[in-house]
């Protein structure tokens, strides 16, 4: 049994989402091999090659994998495919977006979402936006996953991989990269954060999610969270919105403000350690899942709660 | 210009489904049914382009029970010309519906395919992908924004780290993410004219795909549920509460 990953990164970097996936691999069992596929990508290979567990690195450095269009970079999984039993990736959106290809490819059906590996092949994964877990086992002889990072711990540093070059297989060239519009924060990432401060369309505009919010963020040195109430409302950018369909987060506390709880909503941030919402309506659902509520006006709630935490650090 | 449309029939996205004791499957008896959300979108989408004079012709396909064809009357009062109904009374997997849509592709010869980027029930966010694939056709997921060309398209794509924007080649496939448009509810008249408009039904052997599932279901529970917890008085008690008994501050 081998597993090969496709690993998250930006070339330069390798995200901890990638770390998180080698547990989950190790807990399928056999060797796990990690595949790094970009443009000037050594850095995150080097990175790789010292997360504990990994067998080998695979290095695809071309031109051709730069921003890792999905048709490229499932042809060359496609070309490697054949040393592998199992083909995995964190399920982050590039992954979303290439790894299906691989299985259509192979002839496979993906299991998406991985957040459990069990016994005989058996892997959990959530439907409903997470009010179900299915627990599924696959006859195909190949196997394709993605992960949720979020369900797995990071595997640990210290390994020291061998990293080995492979190449771009010819493919057409079906579409091309035009642009990239990324946010810049100097926060943590949402995936990563071990705090997150979430707001919903209650904050009511962008300027309050500057004002209001993101100090006590600061504060705490939280991510910076959003409701997809408050992101179709166009208070912030699409990279924060937590739920069913966008960032599923599990952070030691999630602080919600002003977020009713819808059910996509939950299915984004029901498995963080403690829950903590704000919010003025008592019936407020996202009440019955959280571990300490206060029932509160935004707009005082927050800043009090900024400077109590800044007088209980200065303490 | 023709485009393709596959809608799903899927439990309201209000609705907390939950799991039937026997383990066996989701407890959909009395559960009310909707179009998936997201190809409400793709829909909204492909109208769009046909107002703007871009597309001539949209044909919705759907595969499901007999009551799929709700959803694809819902994509016709939207403004789609004609539907196809593949019925199939058992859940059906992502690789097998995509091996029907490329049938239809094949058939149809759509110069576009739109559909939502996951459905809200399985959440698998498949389809599209496997189906570009199959097809050996370009993709572009997770759409929030789509200008069309002379045989090309330009896709803005919603990503982990903000937005991508990548350029394609006719035919392609597109999924449709939340923010590509707000879908419009479909007006008296036009649903009227939808009862007239086509649906051709078929069923999967007339495509020749198998819908023998390649994952076995072992079972199916509820995750265990969060217990509110208490109410707090005020921002002091709460941070005294998180660093105290939490140990989070």
């Amino acid at each position: 049994m081998t597993t090969l990953i496709l690993a998250e990164h930006q070339d330069n970097h390798l995200d901890e989402a990638t770390a998180k996936a080698v547990t989950a691999a190790r807990r399928i069992g056999g060797d796990v091999h990690l595949l790094i596929a970009g443009k000037d990508c050594r850095p995150a290979a080097e990175a790789a090659a010292r997360i504990e567990g990994v067998a080998k690195v695979l290095l695809a450095d071309d031109d051709g994998l730069a921003n890792r269009l999905a048709e490229p970079v499932a042809a060359l999984i496609l070309s490697l495919a054949g040393g592998y039993d199992v083909l995995a990736a964190p399920a982050t959106s590039t992954a979303k977006n290439i790894m299906p290809r691989v299985a259509a490819l192979l002839d496979v059906m993906q299991i998406s979402d991985v957040i459990a590996v069990g016994e005989d092949g058996q892997y959990q994964r959530p439907i409903y936006a997470g009010n179900i877990i299915q627990t599924v086992a696959s006859d195909d002889p190949k196997q394709v996953l993605t992960i949720r990072a979020s369900a797995f711990p990071a595997a640990g540093q210290g390994g020291s991989a061998p990293i080995e070059t492979v190449a771009l297989p010819d493919s057409p060239r079906l579409s091309s990269f035009v642009g990239n519009e990324l946010s810049e924060s100097a926060r943590p990432e949402l995936g990563g954060a071990r705090i997150i401060v979430s707001g919903g369309r209650a904050l009511g505009s962008a300027e309050n999610f500057d004002n209001v919010l993101a100090p006590l963020a600061d504060s705490l040195g939280a991510a910076i969270g959003a409701s997809r109430a408050a992101v179709d409302a166009g208070y912030v950018s699409n990279d924060l919105q937590v739920g069913q369909t966008g960032k599923i987060v599990a952070p030691d506390l999630y602080i919600a403000c002003g977020i009713s709880g819808a059910i996509q909503h939950l299915a984004g941030m029901k498995d963080s350690k403690i829950i903590v919402a704000i919010n003025k309506d008592p019936e407020a659902p996202i009440f019955q899942i959280a571990d300490y509520g206060l029932v509160a006006d935004l707009f005082e709630a927050i800043p009090e709660l900024k400077s109590e935490i800044e007088a209980k650090e200065s303490a | 210009m023709k485009i393709l449309v596959a809608v799903k029939m899927v439990t309201d996205p209000n609705v907390k489904v939950r799991a039937l004791t026997d383990g066996t499957g989701p407890d959909l008896a009395s559960v009310k049914m909707a179009m998936n959300p997201f190809d409400e979108i793709a829909v909204e989408e492909a109208v769009r382009l046909k107002e703007a004079g871009l597309a001539t012709e949209i044909v919705a396909v759907s595969i499901g029970p007999a009551k799929a064809s709700d959803t694809l009357r819902t994509a016709l009062a939207m403004g789609a010309d004609r539907g196809i109904l593949i019925r199939a009374d058992q859940a059906v997997e992502p690789l097998a519906v995509a091996k029907l849509l490329r049938a239809v592709a094949d058939e149809e010869a759509p110069d576009l395919v739109l559909t939502g980027k996951q459905a809200i029930d399985d959440d698998s966010n498949q389809t599209g992908q496997m189906l570009a694939a199959l097809l050996g056709w370009g993709q572009a997921t997770f759409a929030s924004r789509v200008k069309l060309g002379d045989g090309t398209l330009e896709v803005t794509r919603e990503v982990d780290g903000g937005l991508q924007t990548i350029g394609l080649s006719l035919p392609a496939v597109v999924t449709a993410d939340l923010r590509l448009n707000e879908p419009r509810y479909a007006s008296l008249p036009n649903i009227m004219k939808a009862k007239k408009k086509p649906i051709a039904e078929k069923s999967p052997a007339d495509y020749g795909v198998s819908l023998e599932p390649r994952l076995r279901v072992i079972r199916v529970e509820e995750p265990p549920t969060r217990q509110a917890g208490i109410k707090v008085g005020s921002a002091a008690e709460l941070v005294q509460r998180l660093h105290n008994e939490a140990g989070v501050l």
